[in-house]
């Protein structure tokens, strides 16, 4: 009996190996149009975190990315080429998106790699971008040090997206213009080098804005109670609390800090953006302001055409910020192929640092040719009472 | 002044949940010299059967209180049964790595069960969020009930074990189960009341924290769990007033230590102060050193 069981065990294990196996690399041309592989079409390559521990980013990106393909193929494609996109999937792991990379790039032949959404994935694909002339894109790739490391720019690495310490500065500068604060503290996470940031951008920025700040406390992830930390940033004379971090503590700090009375404005990072913070933090959750890529509410006739777009296309969900991140992505790409003197990496390369005045539904932006980082807007979100009450666009 | 005030209330709150956690620690290890370490992950099944009563049943809060408190007294003498009693002649260590077992199997099943994200409480009735200022001090009506609901409970518990027929078996057995055994008590009714009764401490501290800090994860248990088997330490393991007074004393020193130094600090300064009693006074503040018997 015993026997019997472990090779039913080994069986049912090789299988479960074997069918590990053929699931991998099986490359699917999503969004293809119809278009036969030929001169007629041209090919972006698809990078995504779609399986693992950050694959509701990837998956959201591709998402979106792959819905801007649709649209650009119905409208005719790029300069009478169909897009075709070939995708992969990392599974989160930065190995597998080296090796996929270079699959792309050698044997794919992609003119573009948009992909993957964490600045982990970018980082590994980094070198094979130079080495085979392969513009990479990514949509969500917020670290400083990704486009320019050491000091030394990485000529084909692109975003779309803004860069961590930038919300921390546009934050300091509109606590400063439009909530009228002089004096500030600072509360932020120290388990993450995100929130590290933010804090570190903020504090430069509303102190050469001639502004204060009065106290920088610190907390950890996962903790729950900040009563203690509130009630000592409650003795400090401020206009605003910047507090950098995510969700799960965010609600929580609000909530007690208004219940211990402070009632200046509490600021932060995209960190908030979750339905969560407002679940947690109840009616406390007012007079809270934080920068983000895109919302859901602008009323800008471009988000709201993409909104319902988006909807229509899947199942009336709500598009999040990496959705509209991947779309924006998309078609930044198509944009610059349509630019480029010729459909190969290097020219496209060329256009997209070239790029002015590029109007995506995460806002306008320009390429600086000296960091591949986007120069764009951040969109502030304000809660009142528990609900959204602001919605700008600010730099 | 304010600032010391209002962290001390900050800092009973705290301690009233360490205090009902640490009671069950306590109570467990002065009868079977056991450290129940699934004690932690109780707290946490009690926080969520709270939830589920408040979200879903829709009950008030005190009934969920109560439901809770029940529920975990039936988690708590099932895994004492399932668990424990099989391996009562066996070694310590043996015992201990199966509480340790228990605690993750608690933890994961809850975690495949309802998912990792945090959940939080249904709002509350009004006067729950009702404030008093005194002086330059708020004092929220969930601290009052918070301290007051533990205090009660506290005060039930030694009504129980000073004054009932169960309360005297119990301090029978801790003393010595051989002799308690042949004088006619079931041992092993007695074990199994003492974990009940632990439990339910521990399931009602879980309620109070989903009230109060209005988030519960499946891995909340594991932090307030060593915190309150330091406290129970602290006080002289075994002893329940020992557990009411480490509960308190570590509350508020934690809260103390981030409000006047550093919020990064509190974590690594209680468990100092767990380092510090096991050198100094290893029966704990209220313990007297008793020498083993060869």
């Amino acid at each position: 009996m015993k026997r019997t069981l472990s090779w039913l065990v080994a069986g049912a294990l090789s299988l479960t190996a074997l069918a590990g196996c053929s699931g991998t690399t099986a490359p699917s041309s999503a969004a293809g149009g119809g278009a036969a592989a030929g001169g007629d079409t041209v090919k972006v390559g698809l990078l995504f975190e779609l399986t693992g521990n950050v694959a509701s980013y990837g998956t959201a990106e591709a998402n979106g990315a792959k819905m801007a393909a649709e649209e650009i193929n119905a409208a005719g494609g790029v300069n009478g080429k169909k897009i075709q996109l070939v995708e992969y999937d990392t599974k989160s792991d930065t190995a597998e998106t080296t090796t996929l990379a270079a699959k792309l790039m050698t044997q794919d032949k992609v003119v573009a790699i948009i992909g993957p959404a964490t600045s982990g994935g970018m980082k590994a694909q980094i070198q094979l971008s130079a080495q085979n002339k392969v513009p990479i894109v990514s949509g969500s790739a917020t670290a400083d040090d990704l486009t320019v490391t050491n000091g030394k720019l990485n000529e084909y690495v692109f975003r779309t997206c803004f860069v961590d310490s930038y919300q921390g500065t546009v934050m300091a500068k509109y606590a400063a213009s439009k909530l009228n604060a002089k004096t500030a503290v600072i509360l932020k996470d120290t388990s993450s080098d995100y929130a590290k940031g933010l804090a570190d951008a903020f504090d430069k920025q509303f102190k050469a804005g001639g502004g204060t700040v009065a106290a920088t406390e610190a907390y950890t992830a996962k903790q729950t109670d900040f009563n203690a930390v509130l009630t000592k940033l409650k003795g400090q004379q401020f206009d605003v609390m910047y507090v950098p971090g995510y969700y799960e503590e965010l609600g929580l700090i609000i909530k007690q800090a208004r219940a211990l009375g402070i009632t200046a404005p509490i600021t932060g990072g995209d960190g908030y953006e979750s339905p969560k913070l407002a679940e947690l933090a109840g009616s406390a959750l007012t007079d809270v302001y934080y920068t983000n890529h895109y919302s859901a509410t602008d009323t800008d006739p471009k988000v709201t055409a993409f909104i319902d777009a988006f909807k229509k296309k899947y199942n009336n969900a709500t598009p999040e910020a990496f959705h509209a991140l991947g779309y924006d992505t998309m078609k930044f790409v198509a944009d610059s192929i349509k630019r480029a003197k010729s459909a190969t990496g290097a020219d496209v390369k060329a256009a997209m640092t070239e790029t002015k005045g590029f109007s995506g539904v995460t806002g306008t932006f320009d390429v600086d040719p000296a960091t591949h980082n986007p120069i764009k807007q951040a969109t502030i979100i304000g809660y009142k009472d528990g609900k959204i009450s602001v919605t700008e666009k600010f730099s | 002044m304010d600032q010391l005030a209002q962290q001390l209330i900050n800092g009973l709150s705290l301690g009233s949940i360490y205090a009902l956690i640490a009671l069950g620690y306590t109570m467990v290890y002065g009868i079977i010299q056991l450290i129940n370490f699934a004690h932690g992950d109780v707290y946490m099944v009690g926080a969520y059967v709270g939830f589920a009563s408040m979200a879903i049943l829709g009950l008030g809060v005190f009934e969920s209180l109560a439901l809770a408190m029940v529920t975990c007294m039936i988690l708590g003498v099932v895994i004492e049964r399932v668990a424990y009693k099989p391996l009562r002649n066996s070694t310590r260590i043996a015992v201990l790595i199966t509480a340790i077992g228990v605690s993750l199997l608690l933890e994961y099943v809850m975690l495949y069960f309802v998912g990792a994200a945090v959940r939080s409480y249904p709002p509350l009735p009004d006067y729950f969020n009702a404030q008093f200022a005194v002086g330059g001090v708020v004092i929220s009506a969930k601290s009052l009930i918070i301290i007051g609901v533990s205090v009660a409970l506290m005060i039930g518990l030694q009504f129980i074990v000073q004054k009932t027929r169960i309360g005297k078996a119990m301090r029978a057995v801790s003393q010595d189960a051989d002799a308690a055994r042949l004088m006619g008590i079931n041992v092993d009714n007695t074990i199994s009341f003492t974990f009940a009764l632990g439990s339910a401490l521990a399931g009602a501290a879980g309620v109070l924290v989903g009230i109060y800090y209005n988030t519960i994860n499946p891995l909340m248990g594991i932090m307030p769990g060593l915190k309150a088997f330091v406290a129970a330490v602290f006080g002289g393991i075994g002893l329940i007033p020992g557990a009411l007074i480490g509960g308190y004393f570590i509350g508020v020193t934690e809260t103390l230590v981030s409000g006047y130094f550093s919020s990064l600090l509190q974590d690594a300064v209680v468990f100092a102060i767990l380092i510090l009693v096991l050198i100094f006074k290893p029966a704990g503040l209220l313990g007297k050193n008793v020498r083993e018997k060869v």
